[in-house]
């Protein structure tokens, strides 16, 4: 079994508004240090394969397909 | 020209839809359930009605755009058929790579509804023939994601092939569209997107009849 996180955060230069608000929120709460926030998603996901190789090519086309929207979106596949 | 309206757990315009439709056309649409893998012969006009396909899930319209019915729409597309995907269908549209870019949150964060003014910015589309080039029209809106945007070499050909049909008019922009985009035609131009719901003005009862124009140029009821 290999456990798996993919990671999808707006394209650099894609305004993220919901980011913003956030980044917002946290001035108003008194972190004043906060110089940008961008919001993403985590997906954890557990593969059942002991193929470190498959399982990377796999996960990298479930993130071209169906958890990111490459139009706007990145990710990042990490294996455990 | 005989019509079908796509049906999805989670959209809630259908019943409008239908209802438009069947004004219109003077007969119902066929109905056509996710899961189905083809689209009659006979059918000219494919409609994809607004709501929450998937409870918004990922992102909106991301799981409806990969259900089996889309492969099918798509295959019917790509053969000439005219296709309508309005609000939640636009966003299943651009989801499934018929039409250019993405919709994200609205900028304001919050969820609109209410009416807003349109122009026709293209006239030429099986979709708009009805009404005048530059035409203002007034139109409703609800949605929490109909931020359009697009790349900026996207938004320089979209604008280019004159696909943006469709644009919030008068300072109405109501969720920070880039270049106020409300509604795109795909390359093709038999493929079209857009957030605003016109088939919620089309009888005298719903205050107004704008929106009724663009379903009777793509039934081909008009001559352009």
């Amino acid at each position: 079994m290999i456990k798996a996180r993919v990671t999808v955060t707006l394209k650099n230069g894609v305004l993220d508004p919901q980011g913003k608000a956030i980044e917002h929120a946290l001035g108003g709460l008194g972190f004043s240090g906060v110089g940008q926030v961008r919001q993403g998603k985590v997906f954890d996901v557990v593969l059942e394969t002991a193929d470190r190789a498959q399982a990377e090519a796999e996960l990298k086309a479930m993130g071209e397909k169906l958890l990111a929207n490459t139009v706007i979106e990145d990710f990042a596949v990490e294996v455990e | 020209m005989k019509a079908a309206v796509i049906l999805l757990p989670g959209l809630n315009r259908d019943r409008d839809m239908i209802a438009a439709l069947t004004d219109i056309a003077g007969e119902p649409p066929l109905t056509i359930w996710q899961t189905e893998t083809s689209i009659p012969d006979d059918i000219e006009l494919i409609v994809i009605p607004g709501g929450f396909s998937y409870g918004d899930y990922l992102r909106c319209g991301a799981i409806a755009a990969r259900m089996p019915v889309m492969k099918a729409v798509r295959e019917k597309a790509e053969n000439g058929t005219r296709v309508i995907g309005v609000c939640n269908g636009f966003q299943i549209l651009v989801e499934s790579g018929m039409l250019p870019g993405a919709l994200m949150r609205n900028s304001s964060l919050k969820f609109v509804c209410r009416e807003v003014e349109l122009e026709i910015a293209n006239n030429k589309t099986v979709f708009t023939s009805a009404y005048a080039q530059g035409q203002i029209i007034r139109c409703p809106v609800a949605h929490h994601d109909g931020n359009y945007f697009a790349d900026a070499a996207t938004l320089d050909l979209i604008e280019a092939n004159g696909q943006v049909v469709l644009r919030y008019a008068n300072g109405t922009n109501p969720n920070g569209s880039v270049n106020d985009i409300a509604g795109i035609v795909n390359k093709a131009g038999n493929v079209l997107g857009l957030m605003p719901h016109p088939e919620n003005l089309i009888t005298a009862a719903h205050g107004g009849t704008d929106g009724r124009a663009l379903f009777e140029s793509a039934l081909g009821l008009v001559d352009a």
